[in-house]
C-alpha cells in the first residue's frame, strides 16, 4: 500500500468524537471506529488465548477456568457487542458506499430527501436488527450458558 | 490506484468477516440457543466441541480465511484512522510497513495453530 495525500486534521482525535450539529449517522461512525478498534484488540490477543488448544486438553481447561470469571463474562459481552453493532453498521455503510439505499439521484437540496426518506430508515431497520442480536447474545451469555 | 485497490479488498474482508465471523460468533456466543456445530452439546468451549471443530476440515479452511480477513481488514482500518492524524510520509511508509510486518507474524501464529489443531482430541 502506498502513502496517501496528506491533509492537515486541525481537531486531531476531538474532531472524531463531537458529533456537532451532524445527524445520528455521525454519532454511529464514531462508535463503529471505536467498537472496530476494540475488536481488532481483542482479536489479537485471542490468537493467542485460542492457539493454547494445540497443547491439549489440561492446558486449555485450565485456561477456560480463568476465562469463565465474571469480568472475562462482561468482557465477552462487550466484544459480541462491538462484533454485532460493527458488522451491522458495516454493512449499512457497504450498501451506501456500493449506492444501494441512497436513493435516486436528485438535485441537493436541504434537507436531503435521500437522507432522511432511504438512508434512514435503513439505519434504523439495522439498528433494531443489531439490538435483537444483541439481546440474544447477553441472554445466552449471562443467563442460559 | 494501489489505494483504491486495498479499499476495495477492505471491503471484501468485511464482507468475509460478516459471513464468518458471523458464523463463528453464532457457534460460539449464541451456543445456548441455536446448539450449531457443538456436537457434544455443553458449552462451546468445552474440550469436546473445540476439538471437534479444530479437527473438522471445514473450520480449519475458515479459521485460516476469518484470520486473514479480520488482520486486512483491522489493520487497514488502523491505518485509516492513524494517517487521518497527519503522519509525515516518512511515518505513514513506517507505519504500513509495520502494520504488514504485524499482521504476517499474527497470520503466521494464527494459521499455524489452526493446522497444528487439527491432530488433537480423540474422535467423537
Amino acid at each position: 500500500m502506498r502513502e496517501t495525500r496528506q491533509f492537515d486534521n486541525h481537531l486531531g482525535i476531538i474532531g472524531w468524537l463531537g458529533g456537532g450539529r451532524w445527524g445520528i449517522e455521525r454519532y454511529l461512525y464514531i462508535i463503529h471506529r471505536v467498537a472496530g478498534l476494540g475488536i481488532l484488540l481483542f482479536f489479537m490477543m485471542h490468537i493467542f488465548e485460542s492457539s493454547v488448544r494445540i497443547f491439549g486438553p489440561e492446558s486449555w481447561d485450565t485456561a477456560m477456568d480463568v476465562l469463565a470469571h465474571p469480568v472475562f463474562k462482561l468482557g465477552e459481552f462487550v466484544v459480541f457487542f462491538g462484533f454485532a453493532f460493527h458488522a451491522l453498521n458495516g454493512l449499512r455503510l457497504i450498501l451506501i458506499e456500493l449506492g444501494f439505499a441512497v436513493g435516486k439521484a436528485e438535485e441537493p437540496v436541504y434537507p436531503y430527501r435521500s437522507s432522511l426518506n432511504v438512508q434512514r430508515p435503513l439505519m434504523i431497520v439495522v439498528m433494531v436488527i443489531a439490538a435483537v442480536l444483541i439481546l440474544a447474545g447477553g441472554m445466552n451469555i449471562f443467563v442460559l450458558d | 490506484m494501489r489505494e483504491t485497490s486495498g479499499w476495495i479488498w477492505f471491503i471484501i474482508a468485511g464482507i468475509v468477516i460478516f459471513i464468518l465471523g458471523g458464523l463463528h460468533m453464532m457457534t460460539v456466543h449464541m451456543n445456548a440457543i441455536l446448539g450449531i456445530f457443538n456436537p457434544a452439546a455443553g458449552d462451546a468451549v468445552d474440550w469436546e466441541n473445540v476439538s471437534w471443530r479444530s479437527r473438522n476440515l471445514f473450520f480449519t479452511v475458515t479459521y485460516i480465511f476469518l484470520l486473514a480477513a479480520v488482520l486486512y481488514h483491522g489493520f487497514f482500518g488502523l491505518r485509516t484512522i492513524l494517517f487521518e492524524l497527519g503522519p509525515s510520509r516518512g511515518a505513514q511508509r513506517f507505519i504500513t510497513k509495520f502494520l504488514w510486518c504485524a499482521g504476517i507474524v499474527l497470520f503466521v501464529i494464527g494459521t499455524y495453530a489452526a493446522i497444528a489443531a487439527r491432530s488433537i482430541g480423540k474422535v467423537l
